[in-house]
C-alpha cells in the first residue's frame, strides 16, 4: 500500500477540521473493509485516513426520547444483529448487517462505510431507504440532514462535500402493525455481491396496508427508493394480487445495466420477483411472524 | 487540543493474547504484517490480503476480523487473539484436536483462520447447526478439503466442547 498518515480524533469537530484541511485527500476509516482493500489495490488514492471509530457519536446506538434509533455511522455489523431491540425494529438493515460478506468482515464493516461508500449494489441501502433513515451530516459549516434516498448521487459518489462527514443515520419509530425485509439475489449462497437487492416496508390495520415502502439495489447508478410502488399498496388488501402490482412498478422502475453480474433482463426480472419476495416477508414479520424465503 | 497525524513509523502498545506488546510500524501496514513480520507470529496467513479468505483471522477486542484489513495502527489499545493463543501449556485446544482426528486439513494454510473463526462461533454458539457452522465459515476459503470435513470437525469438537462444560 501507499504511504498513508493516520489520525484518530475523539471529536466530531477534530474530524472536521482533519478533513477539511486534506480535502480530497483524506477519507474517513470506519471498518476499512472498502476503503483499506481499494487504497491497497491502488482503486483509491488517499493519503489521510480519518479513524471514526475513537469519535463517541459515530459509535452510538441508541434509543431517543421519541421512539426514534440513533446508529452511529461506523457501528459495526456484528453489534446491530446482536442488539435485541435494533434487530427487532429495523430487521431489514439487519438482514442486510447479516449478509455483508463474511462473519469477519461484518466485525468491522459499518452502515455508514457501507453507504458512504455508495456503491449501487451496497446491502444496507435499500434497507434504510425503506425505514426512511435520514443522515446526521456535521462539516465545516455545521450540521445538516439529508434524507438516504438523497445521499447517493452516482455510483461511488453522494452529496458529502470535502470537509463533511457522516455522523449518524436517524431511523423513525416504526408504527404498530408495520414489517420490513431485505434480500438479495447472488449466485453463489453468500460472500458475494448483489445482482440484485430489494427492500420492503409496510404497515397494516388488520389486511389493509397503510403505508408502504420499497427499495431496490444494483439496478442503477444509485440504489432506488421505489416510491411508486409503495405509494400504490396504500389501501390495498395485503395479497398476491397487490404485491404483483407493486412488483410490476419496481420492474418498470428498474434501470439496470448489462454486465459481469447480469443482463438488463435478469435484473428487471429479479426486481419484480424480489420486491414481491421483500412484500411478502415485509407482510410477515408485520403479522408476528418471519419471512419464509432465505437471504 | 487538535488530533496528531501519524506518519512514518509509529509507536503501537497492544495486548496480543492477554500479553503487552509493544511495536514500530507505518500506518499502511496491516496487522496481518505486523503479525508476521514485526512479531514473528506467523499462524495467521496472507491469502488474499483483500478480506475474501480468513486466513488472516484473528478475533479483535471480541469481534473476529481479517487482520488484511486491519491497519497496525488501529491495534493501539486493543485486545487481540490469534492462532497463537488458543493451544494452552495442559495441551491442544478441542477443535485443534478435533481437526486433526477428522482429518479436516491437507495443506494447512487455511486452518489457522478456521480455528480462531469456528473458536469464535463456540463461544457464541455452543451448540451450531450444520449450517450455522457453514454459515459463519463462509468466509474461509479451503482450496484442499472440500470443507465437509471441517464442518464436521467444528461440529464434533462442539459436542466435546459441551459434553466437558
Ligand atoms: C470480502 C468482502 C465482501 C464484501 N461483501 C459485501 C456485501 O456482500 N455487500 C455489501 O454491500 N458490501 C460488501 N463489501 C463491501 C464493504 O464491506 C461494505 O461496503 C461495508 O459496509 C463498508 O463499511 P466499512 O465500515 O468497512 O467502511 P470503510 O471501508 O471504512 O469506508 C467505506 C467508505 O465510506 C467512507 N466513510 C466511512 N465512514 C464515513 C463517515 N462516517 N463519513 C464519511 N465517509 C465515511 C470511507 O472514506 C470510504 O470511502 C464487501 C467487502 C469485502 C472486502
Ligand atoms: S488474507 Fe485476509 S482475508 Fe485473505
Ligand atoms: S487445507 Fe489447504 S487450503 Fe485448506
Amino acid at each position: 500500500m501507499r504511504a498513508i498518515q493516520y489520525a484518530a480524533p475523539s471529536t466530531v469537530e477534530d474530524a472536521v477540521a482533519i478533513l477539511a484541511e486534506h480535502g480530497s485527500d483524506a477519507r474517513m476509516l470506519a471498518g476499512g473493509t472498502d476503503l483499506i482493500v481499494q487504497v491497497r489495490e491502488d482503486a483509491r488514492d488517499t493519503g489521510v485516513f480519518v479513524d471514526a471509530k475513537k469519535i463517541p457519536e459515530l459509535m452510538e446506538l441508541s434509543v431517543n426520547a421519541d421512539g426514534s434509533t440513533t446508529l452511529g455511522a461506523a457501528v459495526p455489523c456484528h453489534q446491530l444483529y446482536n442488539d435485541a431491540h435494533f434487530t427487532a425494529t429495523y430487521p431489514a438493515v439487519t438482514d442486510a448487517a447479516r449478509i455483508i460478506g463474511s462473519t469477519g468482515i461484518q466485525g468491522r464493516a459499518s452502515v455508514g462505510g457501507n453507504l458512504c461508500n455508495s456503491g449501487p449494489a451496497g446491502d444496507t441501502i435499500p434497507p434504510l431507504i425503506v425505514h426512511s433513515a435520514v443522515c446526521n451530516i456535521a462539516g465545516p459549516d455545521g450540521e445538516r440532514t439529508v434524507a438516504v434516498e438523497d445521499f447517493c448521487t452516482a455510483p461511488g459518489r453522494n452529496v458529502l462535500a470535502d470537509g463533511e462527514l457522516l455522523v449518524s443515520l436517524t431511523l423513525p419509530k416504526p408504527p404498530a402493525g408495520s414489517g420490513s425485509h431485505y434480500l438479495r439475489f447472488i449466485p453463489r449462497n453468500e460472500m458475494d455481491i448483489a445482482v440484485v437487492g430489494a427492500g420492503a416496508w409496510l404497515q397494516l390495520d388488520g389486511d389493509t396496508i397503510t403505508a408502504a415502502r420499497t427499495g431496490l439495489g444494483a439496478v442503477a447508478p444509485t440504489p432506488l427508493f421505489v416510491q411508486a410502488a409503495g405509494d400504490a399498496l396504500v389501501g390495498m388488501t395485503a395479497d398476491e394480487d397487490a404485491f404483483a402490482v407493486a412488483a410490476d412498478i419496481a420492474r418498470d422502475a428498474a434501470t439496470p445495466i448489462d454486465d459481469m453480474r447480469g443482463t438488463i433482463a435478469h435484473r428487471k426480472q429479479l426486481s419484480y420477483v424480489l420486491t414481491q419476495r421483500a412484500l411478502r416477508g415485509a407482510k410477515a414479520r408485520a403479522q408476528g411472524g418471519s419471512p419464509t424465503n432465505g437471504h | 487540543m487538535a488530533t496528531e497525524i501519524l506518519s512514518g513509523k509509529v509507536h503501537v502498545q497492544t495486548t496480543i493474547n492477554g500479553e503487552q506488546v509493544d511495536f514500530l510500524a507505518e500506518p499502511r501496514e496491516s496487522l496481518l504484517e505486523v503479525l508476521r513480520d514485526h512479531l514473528g507470529l506467523t499462524g495467521a496467513k496472507e491469502g488474499c490480503n483483500n478480506g475474501n479468505c480468513g486466513a488472516c483471522n484473528v478475533v479483535m477486542d471480541g469481534a473476529l476480523v481479517n487482520s488484511c484489513c486491519v491497519l497496525s495502527v488501529e491495534a493501539a489499545g486493543a485486545s487481540i487473539e490469534t492462532i497463537e493463543g488458543v493451544a494452552s501449556p495442559e495441551g491442544l485446544h478441542p477443535l485443534q484436536q478435533s481437526f486433526l482426528e477428522n482429518a479436516a486439513l491437507q495443506c494447512g494454510v487455511c486452518t489457522p483462520g478456521f480455528i480462531v473463526a469456528a473458536k469464535a462461533l463456540l463461544e457464541e454458539n455452543p451448540n451450531p447447526t450444520e449450517y450455522e457452522v457453514r454459515w459463519w465459515l463462509a468466509g474461509n476459503l479451503c482450496r484442499c478439503t472440500g470443507y465437509d470435513k471441517i464442518v464436521r470437525a467444528v461440529l464434533d469438537a462442539a459436542e466435546r466442547m459441551r459434553a466437558e462444560a
